[in-house]
């Protein structure tokens, strides 16, 4: 019964997307405020409605129903509880479930946080994400549905995938989904801009805080993938360019890039078709990422469900979306205007290069992913592409990237000259320089790559501090205390991200440069030594999970002689499955990691044992977590949090009438220029 | 899900590394029952870290074949696996290339005629760094011709954009009509400004702050500009 | 125009994709097609003492089918092969991959033993000069030693039918 209300209830939540996605958008085209009016409450509907279609899942997974397929096929009675929740979202249907549920939410979202949005636009942003939930529901509804009974029922379910028993994968797909749903609400945003023919700093200014936020999640949603990778899979990487990886890279990549340049088109007023162009494809590389996952033409360690059936429908519904948004572009794309002028040296300048090379990686790790398909289809053979080409080629790609990371917020807004820049580089570079030579001799060895990782993360460092400095000094009276505060969250938000960067630059670089791996045979008793640690073997003992059988290891780690603590590895054997899963006992500190996972039984009780010492590991994530508090930093700044007074905001409504229509215009500069500095004052409203 | 590990059209069983077949795991727990007992035995009192421990013996034989080995089994694929390189993987297919590499290795075998004897029978599939050749052209140099075109778009762009914006002389009456434009806006805005002290500096740089240290700067910095 | 121009990059794209769907990812072909056979002389599985050497094989056309009796796809397959040794077509030769002797003798005797000689490759070594990466996999070799054919996965009637069978005839016509 249950699963049968679900399967209603989607159905229910479908026809009110096809409404959400077609009466607001005519409404706003014809200017009939019924039907546009009608977004919110639509909305709201489709949203409970796929709740109410999650929780049956959810109530089918835990009461374990394994007359529904999805359930017998990814649920087990003897599943803790948690993982039997987890469940819901830990397959193909369940993960699309999700998807859709997130969107409801979003949406719901922007109808509650857009008051001060125009009707037409609203009904308009509303529409678009309720297209793109038509898709995703019929998508669900027509390949895979969730709730497909199993006749006659199962006895016992076949258990979820024993990777996916472990808390970090509770989290990290509805992260990564809050990610990729997110950033359809920058895409709604720019197609109902593209709609309007009202393409201007207002519109980056509303859709900023939201691509802001998903930018969060999917940083957040990738972090949490790489370390469960890395704690996971039992061989101590943490990312390996698999094709399902850079499905979730390449928008991260251009949803930077979007986050940038909606930077500069809300403050400068430039650049707004490339913002919108970016929007779209941010977003198209989040369905293409769907298609990659879903239709298993890439083999890749995670092709979790595959189906070629469910891939002809992506495609196509990827073929729609984009096909129709670039169209859209083409058209409305020629008469946006060029918004305030600036120099060939200035940030609007730096940033644009630095969109343009990180859509450039963005495209080269497309490139390398697509590749050996590419070539498959043309009957060419089969390659196979791996970490060594993106190493190769995503290295120097991010090289000048990374330079401008460090320029970018220390050159001024519309022009400035090459020496007055110089000057308040040259320190910066100095400093990082000298000490990028230095440091590297501290860690025991020199090495060039070394050197040159930190050179990246030091420069980061540095111009933060410049840029810091020169804030301070411009921020009138008071002690240091005072004027610190005085700045906004997101100017601290932007140089949180940035540290980020840095502090993952020396994760990557350290880890790279002087991990230590040891692939020993122990006998109880012995031990082996790595750098100043000393991991001694006591041999292993059963332990009974709640659905699998474990021998545990039980080892102890000695520095320099002095007993540090006990570690204790594990090789699971599920009991539905009968998979096997190496479980790596971790000891994480702030400069090392030490890593010991347990290989194979040899004779005499002996053990082949695989122990790392990985130096700065944890920095990889610690700078990931750090880009993400950025983000939140930027998007809670005062601006976002302050309403616009009614009077003033009538005031500005007419203003902005007449400038945006002057800024459509690239004949009349003067008044683009003042639409622009009339959006940047705005803010501070 | 068995997919995940297993995918393999044909019956490539004993992917083991993961995949422990049932009798080996009875002599498991057999095994770990002894054990138990020997750890019984090591947790009496005798204080363990007088005892004498010996150094475990590294699995490889030979440190320098072994870390050849895995600097060429990093870049190859195992064939069996999903995606998995074979320095990381433990399937069967793995182990036997490992075996053979390291064979190879002794025999004196340079590294490119290992990659070639892989090659001869697995074709370039296996290889992780695709070679250079008329089909790999396009995958080597692509992010070099996407660089290039995107800087010279940078370069057209930019110039294009300042032309097409310089071009452009102001009638009296739309200096004039701009002057208004902006002297409203400036009111306006320090008028939110002293209302939202703190925010002042927010979004504009620092560089302008240094040239305007005025509240003001940045409309009175648009206003130059323009004229 | 210009504007147009992501369009046509995606339209590009979503051709490849769509070929793409069609494809097996992990079938891959194997680069010995048309190459010679490597040479392998190993233990007979029935008679321990004899050694069988693949250039007897010289001037017939023959089959090489890898198998052992832990792999359970060679069950599937099995059937086919003792029916096709029956018809007299083409000697089938196996190639015992990792196997141990006894189980693989027990696992003749209960499902059939199609093979004129079945040789015994303990470690592998012959199988990974054959480019074996999974069992089963059956080779057609023609009578200059010739790799003709390689069939990855179990051999079915579909694939017998359409390209073993039409292609050992043609082989066999050839002098």
């Amino acid at each position: 019964m249950i699963p049968e209300i679900g399967n209603f209830a989607l159905i229910l939540a479908l026809l009110l997307a096809i409404t959400q996605g077609t009466l607001p958008l005519i409404g706003a085209a014809r200017g009939i405020t019924t039907w546009m009016a009608l977004a919110k409450p639509v909305v709201q509907g489709q949203f409970v409605f796929v709740l109410i279609a999650f929780l049956c899942l959810g109530y089918s997974f835990v009461s374990s129903d394994f007359s529904v397929l999805n359930v017998a096929r990814n649920s087990n009675t003897e599943l803790p509880l948690q993982y039997r929740i987890a469940a819901t979202w830990g397959s193909h249907e369940g993960s699309l479930l999700l998807w859709v549920l997130m969107l409801a939410g979003w949406s719901i979202a922007v109808s509650v946080f857009s008051k001060q949005l125009p009707d037409d636009m609203i009904a308009r942003v509303l529409g678009v994400l309720g297209l793109v939930s038509v898709g995703f529901l019929s998508f669900m509804l027509l390949t895979s549905n969730p709730f497909d009974r199993l006749l006659p029922a199962a006895m016992e379910g076949s258990d979820l995938n024993p990777l996916l028993q472990d808390p970090g994968m509770v989290i990290h797909p509805p992260m990564l989904y809050m990610g990729y749903v997110g950033f359809s609400v920058a895409f709604a945003f720019a197609i109902a801009a593209l709609l309007s023919g009202k393409l201007d700093a207002t519109w980056a200014r509303w859709s900023r805080p939201w691509t802001t936020v998903a930018w969060v999640f999917l940083t957040f949603g990738i972090m949490l993938g790489s370390w469960w990778a890395y704690y996971e899979l039992g061989w101590g990487g943490w990312w390996f360019w698999d094709p399902v990886e850079n499905a979730s890279f390449m928008p991260w990549l251009a949803g930077t890039a979007l986050m940038h340049s909606l930077a500069v088109t809300e403050k400068r007023g430039s650049f707004k078709s490339w913002t919108v162009l970016l929007a779209i494809c941010t977003f198209a590389l989040c369905l293409l990422g769907t298609f990659l996952v879903r239709s298993g033409v890439l083999t890749s360690v995670h092709a979790f469900a595959t189906d070629p059936e469910r891939g002809v429908f992506i495609l196509g519904f990827l073929f729609v979306t984009v096909t129709l948004s670039l169209l859209l572009f083409a058209w409305r794309a020629p008469k946006v205007g060029l918004g305030g002028k600036f120099d060939l040296l200035s940030r609007e300048s730096m940033l644009l290069a630095n969109n343009l090379l990180l859509l450039v990686a963005a495209a080269s790790v497309m490139l390398g992913t697509l590749y050996p398909l590419i070539i498959d289809a043309l009957n060419l053979g089969k390659i196979s592409v791996g970490p060594p080409y993106f190493e190769a080629v995503f290295v120097p790609i991010m090289t000048p990237a990374i330079f401008l990371i460090g320029l970018g917020p220390i050159s001024r807004w519309k022009q400035m000259s090459l020496p007055s820049l110089a000057v308040r580089i040259r320190w910066a570079i100095g400093v990082s320089v000298v000490s990028a030579i230095i440091v590297p001799f501290y860690m025991g060895e020199w090495k060039p790559l070394v050197s040159f990782g930190l050179l990246l993360a030091f420069w980061i460092v540095m111009s933060i501090l410049v840029s810091l400095k020169h804030r301070l000094s411009n921020s009138g009276q008071g002690n240091v205390f005072v004027k610190l505060a005085k700045q906004s969250r997101s100017f601290y938000g932007m140089h949180c991200a940035h540290l980020g960067v840095a502090v993952f630059i020396i994760g990557v670089t350290l880890v790279n440069g002087y991990e230590t791996e040891k692939d020993v045979r122990m006998d109880i008793g012995s031990r082996v030594t790595i750098s100043e640690y000393a991991f001694q073997f006591n041999g292993v003992s059963d332990v009974v999970g709640p659905n699998y059988m474990s021998v545990q290891g039980d080892i102890d780690v000695f520095k320099d002689g002095e007993f540090v603590r006990k570690l204790y590895p594990e090789k699971r054997t599920y009991n539905a499955s009968g998979m096997v899963m190496t479980e790596a006992a971790i000891d994480t500190g702030i400069f090392r990691d030490l890593y010991v996972a347990l290989g194979e039984p040899l004779a005499n009780e002996a053990w082949v044992v695989r122990a790392y010492h990985k130096p700065f590991v944890d920095w990889i994530w610690f700078g990931c977590l750090l880009m993400s508090i950025g983000g939140i930093l930027a998007v809670s700044d005062r601006r976002y949090r302050l309403k616009i007074k009614e009077r003033s905001k009538q005031f500005l409504d007419k203003k902005f009438t007449e400038t945006s229509q002057a800024t459509d215009s690239a004949a009349k500069p003067v008044s683009a220029e003042g639409g622009a500095a009339l959006a940047s004052d705005t803010r501070k409203v | 899900m068995k997919n995940l590990f297993n995918p393999f059209v044909h019956d490539s069983v004993r992917v083991s590394g993961d995949m422990i077949t049932l009798k080996s795991r009875k002599s498991v727990s057999v095994c770990c029952m002894t054990i138990m007992m020997v750890i019984l035995y090591m947790l009496s009192p005798v204080s363990r870290a007088e005892v004498e421990y010996k150094e475990a013996i590294p699995v490889a034989e030979n440190p320098e074949i072994e870390k050849r080995m895995l600097a060429l089994t990093e870049d190859l694929r195992c064939l069996v696996c999903q995606n998995e390189s074979i320095a990381d993987s433990r399937a069967d297919f793995s182990n036997d290339i490992r075996r053979i590499i390291r064979e190879q290795i002794k025999a004196n075998k340079t590294d490119k005629e290992i990659i070639e004897f892989l090659v001869d029978r697995y074709g370039d599939f296996v290889l992780y760094n695709p070679p250079m050749k008329t089909t790999t052209v396009l995958l080597w140099f692509g992010p070099l011709i996407f660089f290039i075109f995107s800087a010279w778009f940078l370069v057209k762009y930019l110039k294009g954009r300042r032309l097409e914006i310089k071009e452009v002389t102001l009638s009296e009456a739309e200096l004039q009509k701009a002057a208004v434009l902006l002297d409203t806006n400036q009111a306006m805005v320090t008028g939110n400004q002293r209302r939202e002290n703190d925010n002042s500096n927010n979004q504009d740089n620092s560089s302008t702050q240094e040239q305007h240290p005025m509240d003001d700067a940045s409309a009175r910095e648009n206003k130059g500009n323009n004229v | 125009m210009r504007y147009l121009l992501p369009l046509f990059a995606f339209l590009v794209l979503a051709v490849f994709l769509f070929v793409g769907l069609s494809l097996n990812p992990r079938q891959v072909p194997s680069p010995l097609i048309d190459k010679p056979a490597p040479e392998f002389e190993l233990y007979s599985l029935h008679e321990s003492d004899k050694i069988f050497s693949s250039k007897e094989n010289l001037g017939k056309v023959w089959l090489l089918n890898v198998w052992a009796s832990w792999c359970v796809a060679c069950r599937d397959e099995h059937p086919l092969l003792v029916q096709l040794a029956n018809s007299g077509l083409v000697p089938i030769y196996g190639l015992n991959y990792k196997d141990e002797n006894t189980t693989a003798k027990q696992w003749l005797k209960h499902f059939g033993d199609p093979y004129i000689a079945s040789v015994v490759d303990p470690d592998g070594a012959v199988g990974i000069d054959y480019g074996v990466y999974g069992v089963p996999e059956t080779y057609v070799i023609d009578k200059q030693g010739i790799i003709r054919h390689k069939q990855i996965g179990p051999v079915t009637v579909d694939s017998l039918q359409n390209k073993i069978i039409p292609l050992i005839v043609e082989l066999q016509k050839q002098t």
